[in-house]
């Protein structure tokens, strides 16, 4: 296994060095030469490449069993018998994953007291409910689901397996792929089945600024979370039924060395920033604790969740669950109202996937002009409470004519 | 208590940015800085072990990191800030890792050290998977949680920790040995002592390759890697759009029409 470049091909145009993340590449006597020490054949420079002179040759065979995997397993993630929103996102990608693949589409879910669940997870087009129910299973524990879900992986071999990449499908799924020495690829924002008939992965790294496709060629399942709200919700099915499958519970699985001890909930009045379909941010900009006021009235009128800069979160105005950003969450709502925020790179990747991103900011010459699609030079105090007053007033008056395109 | 923590070297996060008329990344220079996650860990590491001294138990700080051999630099960073000791894992046959065997380096390395507790940051800022920390754990067969942004209590035995998820905060209790991916709200980091970087100077840095760790060539690096990075791009940067200025209430209209047109009021 080794990166090659070709000197035939090669012309010396330094494309290659441009794209290299970690400065491996220098160009010398017209060729590309890549420091091996340096190189960590994350391929970057294989696809900038116009040439195809730069290859990377990985001498390994797909193992032999491929073939007796198929079907498309999607990870019912629940909390209290309530079906997480991404789960019906992924029902929808996976629905059309297993129509091309010309196979079925399954739902797991582990916990107790699942009726509810099942039936709200068989009311969408999904072949098959695969429940487990037991009460050890009841509460998230990141060991037990692991063992049971690799062990159900084991018996049932689906080709391709999604999960959401929320705290809790980001933790557990690590462990089913180390546990099947299988891959699996992190936050996906596009699937697709390639010609080849593998799942294509796409995800964004470093921060958003490059977009990586990722195969997962010689072992099954082929295994992804994916980001919230890129996918749309699927739709109800409107024919046939699914089949629902109780699976027979293994306690010798269940072992595990953490307790639950208990859960406090905070996310109520502000709302949860990743399901949010408005996010209304504020930053250093708001001066003081005091200064979210106009924010939360308007997000409360917008029904929207309320976002923070690093800076309005490090002062203590907003709590860090609230951040955005490279150190805090990355979130894609339809709509990201920036207020009092300069829009730093930092706070930029994790609002950068947003449809719309309207931004108030009294400097005209803040960053964050730059990759708003609407922006406002003004002073948040005065727009804000001002808009707000204007959507209370006019609530359920008729459309005005669209004067911003 | 013998603590661990796994630091990554990536690189310095305003560097990371698209020259838009070539379409591809731009580096001034080669700046690379500690996974700012990682710092968390790395302070977590430290304060547990102060916490230990207090209750009259004994312990060393250990930090990790696999990668290329300029990631020297980030364990003697790390070593000014208060780390007693730190090892590159590096070799050739590295190059390449996924997750899986980035997990499985790290893991056989901590297996040679037999720590009690281990700190990871909840994601690395370049890949951004979250993956290894959990990974780690899986490896090694011990208790695991992730997204910490609280060590409620500590002893030789177990740990309570406060994970931030969605909805709010989950409390669980761990048997040592243990591993945890920290959120940045879990503690504010120091800052480096003049005696601190003194010893960065100084300090030996143990090196690991594929030799010491025994890892099988077809378990590390792109050999052993399940996944497989087939394209790279970069996506068309952002552009800013109309930018209105004005009085107040014209703003505001402007802004009332526009979230009109989008459905919201
Ligand atoms: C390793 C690292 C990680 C980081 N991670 C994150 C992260 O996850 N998220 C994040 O957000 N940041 C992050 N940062 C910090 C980031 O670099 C910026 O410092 C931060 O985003 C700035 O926040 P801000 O825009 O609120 O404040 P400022 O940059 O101070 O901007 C405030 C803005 O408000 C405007 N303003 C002030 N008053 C008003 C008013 N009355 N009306 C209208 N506009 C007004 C000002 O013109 C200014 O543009 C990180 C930094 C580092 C080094
Ligand atoms: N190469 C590495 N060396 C040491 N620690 C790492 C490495 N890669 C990842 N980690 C640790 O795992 C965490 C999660 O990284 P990732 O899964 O890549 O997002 C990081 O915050 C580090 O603590």
């Amino acid at each position: 296994m080794s990166i090659k470049v070709d000197p035939t091909k090669c012309n010396g145009c330094t494309l290659c060095v441009k794209a290299c993340p970690v400065d491996a590449i220098e160009v010398k006597d017209k060729l590309a030469v890549i420091d091996l020490d340096k190189c960590t054949l994350c391929s970057a420079c294989v696809s900038a490449c116009r040439f195809k002179a730069i290859s990377i040759e990985v001498d390994k065979q797909p193992a032999e069993d491929l073939q007796n995997y198929k079907d498309v397993w999607v990870f019912g993630e629940q909390r209290d018998g309530k079906v997480a929103p991404v789960v019906f996102e992924l029902i929808n990608v996976g629905r059309q994953l297993a129509d091309d693949r010309s196979s079925e589409l399954s739902v797991i879910i582990l916990g107790d007291n699942l009726d509810e669940a099942v039936a709200d997870l068989a009311s969408y087009p999904v072949d098959k409910v695969y429940v487990y129910e037991a009460p050890e299973l009841e509460i998230y524990d990141s060991e037990r689901y692991c063992r049971v879900l690799t062990d159900v992986m084991r018996d049932y071999k689906p080709e391709i397996v999604l999960a959401g990449a929320t705290t809790t499908g980001r933790s557990f799924m690590s462990g089913v792929a180390i546990r099947l020495y299988t891959g699996l690829t992190a936050d996906c924002t596009g699937l697709e089945i390639g010609e080849d008939g593998l799942l294509h992965q796409t995800r964004p790294a470093y921060g958003g600024n490059i977009m990586a496709t990722i195969l997962c060629p010689y072992t099954r399942p082929q295994m992804a979370t994916v980001r919230h709200k890129v996918f749309p919700t699927s739709a109800k099915r409107c024919e046939g039924e699914a089949e629902i499958i109780r699976l027979t519970p293994k306690p010798a699985l269940f072992g595990s060395r953490s307790k639950f001890v208990d859960f406090v909930e905070t996310v109520g009045e502000q709302g949860n920033l990743v399901d949010a379909d408005i996010i209304i941010s504020g930053g250093r900009g708001l001066g003081g604790p005091e200064g979210s006021a106009p924010i939360r009235e308007l997000a409360d009128e917008l029904g929207a969740a309320v976002g923070a800069s690093r800076a309005a979160v490090d002062a203590g105005w907003i709590p860090y669950a609230h951040q955005v950003g490279q150190t805090g969450k990355t979130v894609c709502p339809k709509i990201y109202i920036a207020c009092g925020i300069s829009g730093a790179v930092q706070h930029q990747v994790g609002l950068k996937s947003s449809d719309v991103i309207i931004a108030i900011n009294r400097d005209p010459n803040a960053p964050v002009f730059d990759i708003a699609t609407h922006g406002f030079v003004g002073d948040i105090f005065e727009v804000l409470p001002a808009l707000t007053k204007k959507i209370k007033a006019l609530r359920g008056a008729p459309a005005d004519s669209c004067v911003i395109q | 208590m013998k603590i661990c923590c796994c630091i990554k070297q990536v690189p310095g996060t305003t560097e990371v940015k698209i020259n838009p008329e070539t379409n591809t990344l731009v580096r001034e220079g080669v700046e690379t800085q500690i996974n700012p996650f990682d710092l968390y860990a790395l302070e977590e590491a430290m304060r547990t072990k102060e916490k230990m001294a207090e209750a009259g138990e004994e312990s060393t700080v250990t930090v990790i990191s696999m990668g290329p051999p300029q990631a020297e630099d980030a364990l003697r960073e790390a070593i000014s800030l208060g780390a007693d000791r730190a090892i590159l894992l590096s070799d050739r046959a590295f190059a390449g890792s996924d997750t899986w065997c980035t997990s499985y380096v790290l893991a056989k390395a901590l297996e040679k050290i037999e720590p009690d507790l281990v700190f990871c940051g909840m994601q690395a800022i370049d890949g951004d998977t979250g993956q290894v920390g959990p990974g780690i754990a899986v490896h090694l067969d011990m208790a695991q949680t992730a997204y910490v942004a609280e060590v409620v209590s500590i002893d030789a035995k177990k740990m309570v920790a406060k994970r931030l998820i969605e909805e709010g905060y989950e409390t669980v209790e761990l048997k040592l040995p243990a591993l945890c991916t920290v959120v940045k709200e879990i503690n504010e980091p120091r800052t480096a002592s003049l005696r601190g970087k003194m010893a960065a100077k100084k300090a030996e840095i143990t090196q690991w390759g594929a030799a010491e760790l025994e890892t099988p060539e077809d378990k590390v690096g792109l050999a052993g890697s399940p996944t497989q990075v087939v394209k790279i791009m970069t996506p068309p940067c952002r552009e800013g759009g109309e930018k209105f200025t004005g009085e107040t209430p014209e703003l505001v209209d402007k802004l009332y029409a526009e979230l009109k047109c989008l459905e919201v009021v």
